[in-house]
């Protein structure tokens, strides 16, 4: 199969939309198993290894930050938090059928509130995907805030 | 208008006790002005890393306390720190938080110039203040510098006031820890590498340091990531490597009696560490060549003893914490009584394997950085106490466990790992260097 571009936007939509809904075991399942997502501290930053991140996580850590979410000795989430993405319309940036590799690029703003506080950010999500028997999956999401080096408080859940 | 505690010296002591602490001490702002002008300006405060300023006219601009400064390479073999602040018109000399400056700083307001060290250079249209005793005022001094400096193997401390003690007095035995970091370098040096984590924290800056040699929280406050993640690696398949970030997490759930027995060591002047004989810090991975470049500069005997130091975290009073192990340098930065900015720094050990730097780097990331699980189980708990000391039901808070009673006389003590001993001494010292000028 090769996906077409709509299919790739679509991917990218659905799975805001899975965040928004707190569906994460659903969302978790949306990453290769090699899967990383990636939230750079430095402007244009290019390694993840030796520079340091806001989140640079594989699926063991995701899982263990999706489990901590529902524990119930999770303080931090007592209220819980919740989210909110609107996406502009997500742009086909590369792709390569040998390689099964496609780029996406997505400007968005995003939402968390917890209590009585509420906190926009904005950022632009860029996605590696692949298929995996047919399916697209996600090799890597990087999410880019345009204030990534600011002194930010609590980001809980996911961009 | 006359507050409660300013130039009241007898108010200010009454608000610690031996055992106890008054809230105001979290959520007074007058209280908190007070610390801006008497604690922070009479004891030795971290400035920089002279790595962060390798060449002449290279800056990084930070603050102590509330006042923004400059901390400069003045010459191949000068650091200079100066106050941020144009002598004219009182502008802030610098944008960026660091850069190079060339030969010369420039006030982008009336553009005057001053040399690295500070002093005035030029005044364009001059003439106009011919006649008018120019030369005699404050601001033809120049830019002024912060009086005391003091670069300890690269640390940059500065004191802002005569009062108070010198810097080998004021840190004495504690600077065995900042030793040991450095030595685990096979060339015995440092660099700031790695970037930086800056957390927003609404809460008074002494919770957390306060909070660094807490032992009986971890296993509390921290079941909800570090728990999760034991307990997430454990349906791993038999025989898979543990990954580094198991290793990092893991430790933070270890039982009462793993920090019993790690010990804590309270030194002079507020400052002191725990993980006496071991610490969550211990048991990592033996990185691949680094244990052979630190016998080949060290001899076996040597590099065994600075390997073999596991402090778990070392309080630099008032607003610093550091990890030796790990390379790791947090600072407390006060904003107001209710707001704190936390800086984590971390160091590349030079001459040793990347490995070490990428463990210190995924460390920060998953412990200190405003999206990290335990930097949130940490802030919840901050938030809830600065809450809950709004309440007039019992203004005092506890500090008494393992108390001793002749404690404020003994001097550089190994104790057990749970004692409060060391936030008491703290809290000795914040009476100390709040009232020794007054
Ligand atoms: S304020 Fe700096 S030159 Fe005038
Ligand atoms: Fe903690």
């Amino acid at each position: 199969m090769t996906p077409t571009d709509q299919q790739l936007i679509d991917f990218v939509v659905r799975e805001a939309r899975l965040l928004d809904q707190q569906r994460l075991e659903d969302w978790l399942e949306l990453f290769t198993d090699d899967g990383h997502y990636w939230m750079p501290v430095e402007w244009g930053q290019s390694d993840p290894r030796l520079t340091t991140s806001l989140m640079y996580e594989d699926k063991l850590l995701l899982k263990i930050r999706i489990d901590r979410l529902k524990g119930r000795a999770t303080y931090s989430q007592s209220p819980k938090s919740r989210c909110h993405h609107v996406l502009q319309q997500p742009q086909v940036d590369e792709r390569d059928e040998e390689q099964r590799h496609y780029v996406t690029w997505t400007p968005l703003h995003y939402v968390e509130s917890r209590g009585d506080q509420q906190t926009l950010y904005a950022a632009w999500a860029t996605h590696h995907l692949t298929l995996v028997d047919d399916a697209l999956r996600i090799r890597l999401k990087r999410v880019d805030l345009v204030n990534c080096d600011a002194a930010l408080g609590s980001i809980q859940l996911f961009v | 208008m006359v507050g409660k505690y300013r130039g009241n010296r007898q108010a200010i002591t009454a608000l610690v006790r031996e055992t106890e602490v008054h809230r105001d001490l979290y959520v007074d702002q007058e209280l908190f002005e007070l610390e801006m002008e008497q604690l922070f300006a009479n004891t030795w405060i971290y400035v920089g890393h002279d790595s962060q300023v390798p060449k002449v006219g290279d800056y990084y601009a930070t603050t102590i306390g509330k006042q923004p400064v400059i901390m400069v390479r003045a010459a191949e073999d000068s650091i200079k720190v100066l106050h941020n602040r144009c002598p004219h018109k009182g502008t802030r000399l610098t944008g960026e938080s660091c850069g190079n400056t060339g030969r010369f700083f420039r006030c982008p307001y009336h553009a005057w110039t001053f040399r690295l060290d500070g002093s005035l250079a030029g005044v364009p249209l001059k003439s106009g203040y011919e006649g008018t005793s120019f030369t005699e005022s404050r601001a033809a001094r120049g830019i002024t510098a912060v009086r005391h400096v003091h670069n300890y193997r690269g640390f940059v401390f500065a004191k802002q006031s005569d009062v108070g003690p010198g810097f080998e007095e004021f840190f004495g035995e504690a600077l065995s820890s900042l030793d040991n970091m450095i030595d685990r370098s096979p060339v015995g040096r440092l660099e700031v590498a790695g970037g930086v984590l800056r957390y927003m924290h609404a809460c008074n800056w002494k919770m957390l340091v306060e909070n660094q040699t807490d032992t009986c929280h971890p296993m509390i406050a921290h079941q909800s990531s570090a728990g999760t993640a034991v307990e997430v690696w454990k349906a791993a398949p038999a025989g898979t490597k543990k990954p580094m970030a198991v290793e990092i997490y893991g430790p933070f759930v270890s039982s009462y009696e793993f920090f019993q027995t790690m010990g804590i060591r309270v030194w002079d002047n507020g400052h002191g560490h725990t993980g006496v004989s071991h610490s969550i810090h211990s048991d990592y991975s033996a990185v691949p060549g680094y244990f052979e470049q630190m016998v080949a500069a060290y001899g076996e005997e040597r590099a065994k003893a600075i390997l073999g130091e596991n402090r778990h975290n070392t309080v630099y009073f008032p607003n610093v914490m550091l990890k030796g192990p790990i390379q790791l340098l947090r600072v407390f930065k006060p904003l107001a009584a209710d707001r704190t900015l936390v800086e984590s720094w971390t160091f590349r050990l030079v001459g040793a394997p990347d490995m070490l730097l990428e463990r210190t780097v995924m460390y920060n990331r998953l412990v200190n950085a405003p999206t990290s699980i335990v930097g949130h189980d940490d802030l919840e708990i901050y938030e809830r106490a600065q809450a809950g000391l709004a309440s007039d039901g019992n203004e005092w808070i506890n500090v008494q466990r393992l108390y001793v009673a002749d404690e404020a006389e003994r001097r550089n003590v190994v104790t057990d790992g749970t004692s409060e001993w060391q936030m008491r001494n703290q809290f000795r010292a914040w009476t100390k260097f709040m009232t020794m000028s007054l």
